[in-house]
């Protein structure tokens, strides 16, 4: 019996955070003792193109990419790359787009991409604290405040 | 060597970790997607790394490294091997004694090439043995056995994956390795070194023989394993693909071959005795069907449609169920374009409005095809350019082959546009050649890496620098300007408009380091030591990562991977 998987595509351009995005959410299943694989289309990131990151995990995960119409989550972080990337979801999956966030609450742009994995989180079985340990570890010290309160935002609680 | 816990790792980084882990002396390549990585991270762990001109070259200093006893990693893309076919074949004759281990990272589906050729026919053209990792831990664990079938039959060893193998995190338990390496020496053996064709003749015979052999080894490798299932389906995969059919057909016994050269033909042929119905999975050529019927047994391929691209579930599943309908239609992503301050659009632009013929080359400057620009009229290969746009000058009529103009960039010069500048000066076309080289001050497409006119090796300490304009001096040119495009400034087209009324030849090199690597260049020259802080801090964990910017994709690996 093939086991359960759970199916995220992370969507946008390059520059944005994307990869970074799913880099953070497999280290995150990771450390939860997940089997994780987590795949990239990044060839043309650096000029401007568009960027798709696909994270899988559970028991065990066979192939690194999610398949059209089985994503449970698609997190897209420009707006224009929403259509383009419909195709992934699953009926009845989860898509989480900018708006899902108040950009007002934002403490910058740039935290866009670690607001929606907080918008994620909150459907995840993975604890806040795992989520914030991994934020703190993946970027210089100085960021992490700054992500930290991006991530509440998005995950939906008061600071 | 402490205990390492599991870890995420592309197949690039473990690659890399497996090369620093198996005493690799030196790994040598030339950046392609998706191999450029693993040189940089066998690099920031501490391995000798270093980019050649070229594959070819790359390929020979291996070589050397091998013949002196020591451990060797060549790295490459698919097309790489191309330009380094010529010592693999020969290679293979004369044997190694330390291991040489080839990696070609193929890339089905074009993500970032000028073809999808699949580079496990060169393991059947040259005779050599092929492994094929279908995941990082496989890259990570297959790369020490390269090393050691490497250096038990004294053979280079290709080691083939794919981009979606090369790019994809999986986890990894980084665990055992080969015995430490040999000290180097040098032993002379004349007739197994030197191939004039008195020692070549007897040199293919000993291939054969140790070909012979290894396949008999094949039959009972562990690389090569069986999925126990149901005898109604079976299937016979390697790579990537194995991942993807174990999850379209979860109840199928799979063959999952990891040596796929020589293959063994033995357990193949029991496997596809024991199933009723057997089906070949691979993406690209039909390699493994072939073979395995050129051995007297029925097995099903696919159809035609599957062998462009990648293969993926959905696609393995369409294959087994022998659903030739129309696939379903991705919309494309958005394309790249020239970064917006990129000074090369005001070459293309200019280009465009002289209606030049434009013989382009690899890089970013390849993207001057797309709209608003649409100025480069053919792309082939590295280095192409020079030849293509001569070719075209001796032909074509006057009026047409004075607009004929060339564009390459500083890295592809190197690697293959030398011996295209020689030939424009040996064998001038009537009308002179225009070669137009856009000198960016680094390998830009594929990550930004140095190269041989960048005055910097891998890890950016600086080394003797090929300057191009007194290269092209060298060899006679008169007409070698060295201009700066930039906008507002109508110098580059000027000269341009002075060469192309020149009827002579002429080298235009377009120089402005790339706006993406400005703020490195600033802090190297500010300290030309720095790069050696860097790698120390990043051992002592101290390294920093940053978030998403382009220009930042170094995330701190020697700390990710357990080495403080």
């Amino acid at each position: 019996m093939p086991s359960k998987v759970t199916n995220v595509v992370v969507a946008g351009l390059g520059g944005q955070g994307v990869l970074k995005a799913t880099d953070i959410l497999a280290e995150v299943a990771l450390r939860a003792r997940h089997d994780v694989k987590k795949s990239e289309i990044k060839g043309m990131s650096q000029r401007g193109g568009s960027v798709t990151g696909d994270v899988r995990f559970g028991d065990e995960v066979l192939s690194p990419m999610v398949t059209a119409g089985e994503a449970d989550y698609l997190l897209v972080l420009e707006p224009t790359q929403v259509e383009p990337h419909r195709h992934y979801l699953k009926p009845g999956g989860t898509l989480i787009t900018p708006d899902a966030v108040d950009a007002d609450q934002l403490p910058n742009k740039k935290s866009l991409n670690v607001a929606l994995l907080g918008a994620l989180s909150a459907h995840l079985p993975m604890s806040q604290d795992g989520w914030l340990e991994v934020l703190r570890a993946g970027f210089a010290e100085n960021f992490f405040e700054a992500n930290r309160q991006a991530f509440l935002v998005g995950r939906g609680q008061h600071l | 060597m402490p205990p390492v816990e599991r870890q995420l790792l592309s197949g690039d980084e473990a690659i890399a970790l497996a090369a620093f882990h198996a005493g690799v002396a030196l790994g040598a390549g030339y950046p392609g997607t998706p191999s450029t990585e693993i040189l940089e991270y066998f690099s920031e762990l501490g391995g000798h790394g270093q980019w050649s001109p070229n594959e070819k070259v790359a390929l020979e200093v291996a070589i050397g490294v091998a013949f002196g006893g020591a451990r060797a990693m060549a790295t490459m893309k698919h097309v790489g091997l191309n330009v380094a076919s010529d010592p693999l074949f020969t290679v293979a004759y004369t044997g190694v004694t330390g291991a040489l281990v080839v990696v070609s990272a193929d890339d089905p589906g074009m993500a970032s090439s000028q073809n999808e050729q699949d580079n496990r026919r060169y393991a059947v053209a040259a005779g050599v043995p092929m492994l094929e990792p279908s995941d990082s831990q496989e890259a990570y664990d297959f790369f020490h056995a390269a090393v050691e079938i490497s250096e038990r039959w004294k053979i280079p060893v290709l080691f083939r994956l794919t981009t979606r193998v090369c790019h994809s995190k999986t986890v990894v338990c980084p665990h055992g390795h080969n015995g430490p390496p040999a000290p180097p020496t040098f032993a002379r053996d004349i007739r197994g070194r030197v191939m004039i064709p008195a020692y070549a003749r007897p040199a293919h015979r000993r291939l054969r023989q140790k070909l012979t052999q290894i396949q008999e080894w094949n039959e009972t490798c562990p690389l090569n394993r069986l999925v126990p299932g149901k005898k109604s389906l079976g299937i016979i995969t390697s790579g990537i693909s194995f991942m993807h059919a174990r999850e379209a057909a979860p109840e199928a016994s799979i063959l999952k071959l990891g040596f796929t050269h020589p293959l063994p033909m033995k357990k193949i042929a029991e496997f596809v005795k024991s199933v009723q119905r057997c089906v070949v999975i691979e993406e690209g050529d039909p390699y493994l069907v072939e073979a395995i019927r050129a051995g007297g047994h029925q097995v099903e391929g696919k159809a035609d449609m599957y062998r462009f691209g990648e293969l993926d579930v959905a696609r393995v599943r369409r294959i087994l169920k022998n659903d030739t309908s129309p696939e379903p239609f991705k919309p494309p992503g958005k394309p790249p374009q020239l970064c917006d301050g990129c000074q090369y659009r005001l070459v293309f632009d200019t280009l465009r409005r002289k209606n030049c013929i434009v013989a382009g080359d690899i890089g970013c400057y390849t993207l001057g095809v797309l709209p608003p620009f649409e100025a480069v009229d053919s792309c082939v290969c590295m280095g192409a350019s020079i030849g293509v746009g001569l070719g075209l000058r001796h032909v074509l009529p006057p009026d047409q082959a004075r607009r004929v103009v060339s564009v390459i960039g500083d890295s592809t010069f190197v690697h293959g546009g030398i011996t295209g500048l020689v030939e424009m000066v040996y064998n001038p076309p009537p009308n002179g050649h225009v070669l137009i080289i856009l000198d960016n001050l680094t390998t830009a497409m594929t990550g930004h890496q140095e190269h041989p006119a960048t005055g910097r090796k891998l890890n950016h300490e600086p080394t003797g620098k090929l300057v191009l304009e007194d290269l092209a001096r060298s060899l006679g040119m008169r007409r070698v300007h060295v201009v700066e495009p930039r906008v507002g400034s109508d110098q580059f087209e000027r000269v341009l408009d002075e060469c192309l009324a020149s009827n002579e030849l002429a080298v235009i090199i377009a120089r402005r380091p790339c706006l993406l690597i400005v703020k490195r260049l600033k802090e190297l020259e500010k300290e030309p030591d720095r790069c050696e802080c860097e790698q120390e801090a990043k051992r002592q964990g101290t390294g920093a990562v940053q978030n998403a910017d382009a220009s930042s994709d170094a995330p701190d690996h020697a700390k990710r991977l357990g080495l403080r």
